[in-house]
This record gives structure tokens, C-alpha cells and sequence, in this order.
């Protein structure tokens, strides 16, 4: 990461443009920051930057230094170790709000059918849906692959040894996918239930999927993924006959963790509740676009998603 | 494993404050509900302060205890883990302390 905004390259991530063709994941101008004791860093840059320096310390040591004996001296910092990233996801949530666009962030284990629920949803929604996907992946274009081949937008960000995607990486993302106002971008996160869980991306909201061959312990097993979910879906609800999962038991222990989360069951391979799925879209989409923004949509989502099955 | 990344974060964000000057101990608090593990993240320490000012500092995680307040029964008991169950069978509990992730502090030469 950069040492002023957070630009991630730790792990060697790679953000593809629209067309598939990778492009230099951190392009853009060479800018430079002047402390507070007068040292100049300079770095590239694509993107605005969301912390100003003016909050260090102009006179001497007024904000938290004390001079300890033995010559060193303490620094006082008492922040957040995730206070970069949080601050670029209150930059792109302002973003995001300032356009109209809606951004849901999909986690899942591997495997669990974000793409194949994403490519579903494009494909039936088709032309009503005005959407977009940012893709992460740790290697690999196939999820991407998949979803341009429904024809819609889609900016492949491959993490490399990076469990998960963070605000710096999505503001990249959207920087390369550029939605249009009122449009709805979807992110498939790296398939991993701990990591993506930490990382703030700035989203409209968090959706969990889980699918019924993981068993209906997950909730428990990994509560820092559901307690951040806002809607949690079941999938593969299609092999409930032949795999152990009690749906009603899987609840009550998300209930546990996350009393505020919405609750679905479904099929992204059969179709069987899709309704109730495009049905949250239709209401998290139309409640994000009304009351923020002065560009919302000029054809109304609401009537439109429901038509589609 | 994020404590990697996190970890990098912290290094960022110390260079921030101090720019060259030679970090000799880095005070963190990092609590048993954060998502993090202060082992994990000790693991990284040596690898994501090489060759940068933070080299060979010394590195002190405060690990305090989960502790909860049941709503129905007002009990206050330790919480191991996320599952915020008291002992009188309520879930509906208050997390008082354990999801901190701090930078503290840094001593620098
Ligand atoms: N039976 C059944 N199989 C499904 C369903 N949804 C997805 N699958 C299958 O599960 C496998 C994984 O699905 P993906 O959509 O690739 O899962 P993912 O979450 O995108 O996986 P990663 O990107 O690797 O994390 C594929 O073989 C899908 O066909 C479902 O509802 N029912
Ligand atoms: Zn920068
Ligand atoms: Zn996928
Ligand atoms: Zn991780
Ligand atoms: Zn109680």
C-alpha cells in the first residue's frame, strides 16, 4: 500500500480494463506529500486522495509526542489499524452515493455460486438491469469470462497472494468500469469467508452467501462474515434433499450472530427463488437511488424486475 | 491470511508519523473478537518491516479480554468468541471490549 492514500501492491494485484486487457494496475500521475517534519514522498497516483496531512502536528510536538528517557521518544497514535482502508471506503461510499450507483459486495466460501448466481441474474434481467461486475479473484479471468459472455461490463481484479479485495482495490475498480449513474454494480469478492470479511469496501451492501453442502454451522464458524452481512442467501437449495442441512437451524444461528440480516433460500442452478432474490434488488436498489441522488434512474426498477419470471 | 496485509497497513501507517527515523518498539491492542490473531500478525511483523525503519523493532500486542453485558440480565461475563450468548440463555448481548484493533503507540530514537 501507499504510504498516504493506501494504494495496495503488496500482493501484486492486476485490474483489467473493460475490453479483458491487462493494464498496469496503478497508473496515473506521480504526486508527492511534504510532512510534518518536512520530508517529501512522492508516488503514483490515479485517484483522489482521501486524507489530508493538515491534521499532524504544525508546532512542534503538540499532538501526542512525549519524550521518554533513554533519547527515544513515544509517539501517541491510538488508531485504528484499518483506519486507511475505512477511510477510502467512506471515499467510495461517498462516491458511489453521489452517482446513484448501488455496489453489492458478494462473499462466499469458493464455491458457492457467487458467479453462476451473477451470471443468472444478468442473463434473466437482461437490458432491465443496468449493470455492471467488478471481479476478484486471486488468479485467473474465468469468472470474468463468464460474466462478459452475458454481455455485460466487467473489470477482472486478479489479488495475487491477496485473500481478499480492500477499498483501494474497488476504487480501482470503479475507476476502470466507470457505471453510469443510477446503475447497479455487483462485486464478487475472493471466495473466502474469513478475510473479505474486515475490509470495508464502501458498498451499498454486504450479501453472504452460503451454500447447503457446507453444512448450516457456518454462521458460527465464521461469525465476522455474517455479522457483516446484510442479506444472507442459501444456495443451492436444489440438493436440500440429499445433503444434511437444516435451513430453519442455519438461521437461528445467524439470528444469533446478526439479528438485522435479511434471510433468502434459492437456486442459482434451477431458478427456484429467484423472485425473492430480485425482489431485495429491486428494493435495495430503488431505496438507494430515490432520496440521494439527483440522477436516479429515468425508468423505474420497481414492476420491471418482477416481470422477468 | 489478512494479518499479512494488515500488517503492511500498520508499517504504512507508522512510516506516516515517524518517516526515517528509526522505530525502536511498535504498541498494539488487539483484542480476541477483532478477526485478528495477534500470533498472525507477529508472524508478519519481521517480514513486513525488512528493510524499512520499523526493522528489528520491538513489537508489543495487548491482548485484552472479550467482555460482554447480558441486556435481560445486565450480567457481565468473557467472551471467548463472536457468539454473544450468556450464560442465562439471552443472546441479546453488549459487547464492552475485545473487537479493539489499535495502533497504540510507537517509540521512536
Ligand atoms: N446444484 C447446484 N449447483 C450450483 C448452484 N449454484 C452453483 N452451483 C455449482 O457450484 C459450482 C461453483 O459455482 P460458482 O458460481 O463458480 O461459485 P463461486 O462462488 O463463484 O466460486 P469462486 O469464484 O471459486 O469462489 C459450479 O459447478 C456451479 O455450477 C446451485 O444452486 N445448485
Ligand atoms: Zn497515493
Ligand atoms: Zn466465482
Ligand atoms: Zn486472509
Ligand atoms: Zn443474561
Amino acid at each position: 500500500m501507499c504510504t498516504t492514500c493506501g494504494c495496495g501492491d503488496e500482493a501484486g494485484t492486476r485490474i483489467s480494463n473493460l475490453a479483458g486487457e491487462l493494464q498496469t494496475s496503478r497508473q496515473g500521475h506521480l504526486h508527492s506529500h511534504t510532512d510534518e517534519h518536512g520530508r517529501t514522498y512522492t508516488h503514483e497516483h490515479s485517484h483522489g486522495h482521501a486524507k489530508s496531512h493538515e491534521d499532524t502536528d504544525v508546532n512542534g510536538h503538540a499532538d501526542g509526542h512525549h519524550h521518554a528517557a533513554q533519547g527515544t521518544e513515544t509517539i501517541v497514535l491510538e488508531q485504528n489499524l484499518l483506519a486507511k482502508n475505512d477511510l477510502l471506503a467512506a471515499t467510495n461510499r461517498g462516491w458511489l452515493a453521489g452517482r446513484g450507483v448501488r455496489a453489492f459486495n458478494i462473499m462466499s466460501s469458493p464455491g458457492a455460486g457467487k458467479t453462476t448466481l451473477l451470471v443468472r441474474t444478468l442473463t434473466e434481467l437482461g437490458g432491465r438491469l443496468d449493470a455492471g461486475v467488478i471481479e476478484g479473484d486471486q488468479e485467473t479471468s474465468l469468472d470474468a469470462d463468464r460474466i462478459r459472455a452475458t454481455g455485460r461490463p466487467v473489470i477482472q481484479i486478479n489479488t495475487g497472494a491477496g485473500c481478499h479485495l480492500d477499498a483501494d482495490m474497488l476504487r480501482h475498480g470503479l475507476d476502470a468500469l466507470s457505471p453510469e449513474s443510477g446503475s447497479t454494480v455487483f462485486i464478487e469478492n475472493v471466495g473466502n469467508l474469513v478475510c473479505p470479511a474486515l475490509f470495508d469496501l464502501g458498498e451499498t451492501a454486504k450479501v453472504v452467501i452460503v451454500s447447503v453442502t457446507e453444512g448450516d454451522d457456518k454462521p458460527q464458524k465464521y461469525p465476522h462474515m455474517f455479522m457483516a452481512a446484510d442479506l444472507v442467501i442459501v444456495n443451492k437449495s436444489d440438493l436440500l434433499p440429499y445433503v444434511d442441512f437444516d435451513v430453519d437451524e442455519c438461521l437461528r444461528r445467524i439470528r444469533q450472530i446478526n439479528p438485522r440480516a435479511e434471510f433468502l433460500t434459492l437456486s442459482a442452478a434451477t431458478g427456484e427463488g429467484l423472485a425473492a432474490w430480485y425482489g431485495w434488488l429491486d428494493g435495495a436498489t430503488s431505496q438507494a437511488a430515490a432520496p440521494t441522488s439527483g440522477t436516479a434512474r429515468s425508468v423505474p426498477l420497481t414492476g420491471a424486475l418482477t416481470k422477468a419470471h | 491470511m489478512h494479518e499479512l496485509s494488515i500488517t503492511q497497513g500498520l508499517v504504512y501507517a507508522v512510516l506516516d508519523r515517524t518517516g526515517e527515523r528509526p522505530v525502536t518498539a511498535v504498541n498494539l491492542r488487539i483484542g480476541p473478537l477483532s478477526g485478528v490473531l495477534a500470533d498472525a500478525v507477529r508472524f508478519c511483523f519481521d517480514v513486513a518491516t525488512a528493510g524499512t525503519p520499523l526493522a528489528g523493532a520491538r513489537l508489543q500486542i495487548d491482548e485484552p479480554q472479550g467482555r460482554g453485558r447480558c441486556r435481560s440480565c445486565q450480567d457481565e461475563f468473557t467472551l471467548s468468541d463472536l457468539i454473544l450468548l450468556c450464560p442465562c440463555g439471552s443472546a441479546d448481548v453488549e459487547v464492552l471490549s475485545g473487537r479493539e484493533l489499535m495502533l497504540m503507540s510507537v517509540e521512536v530514537a
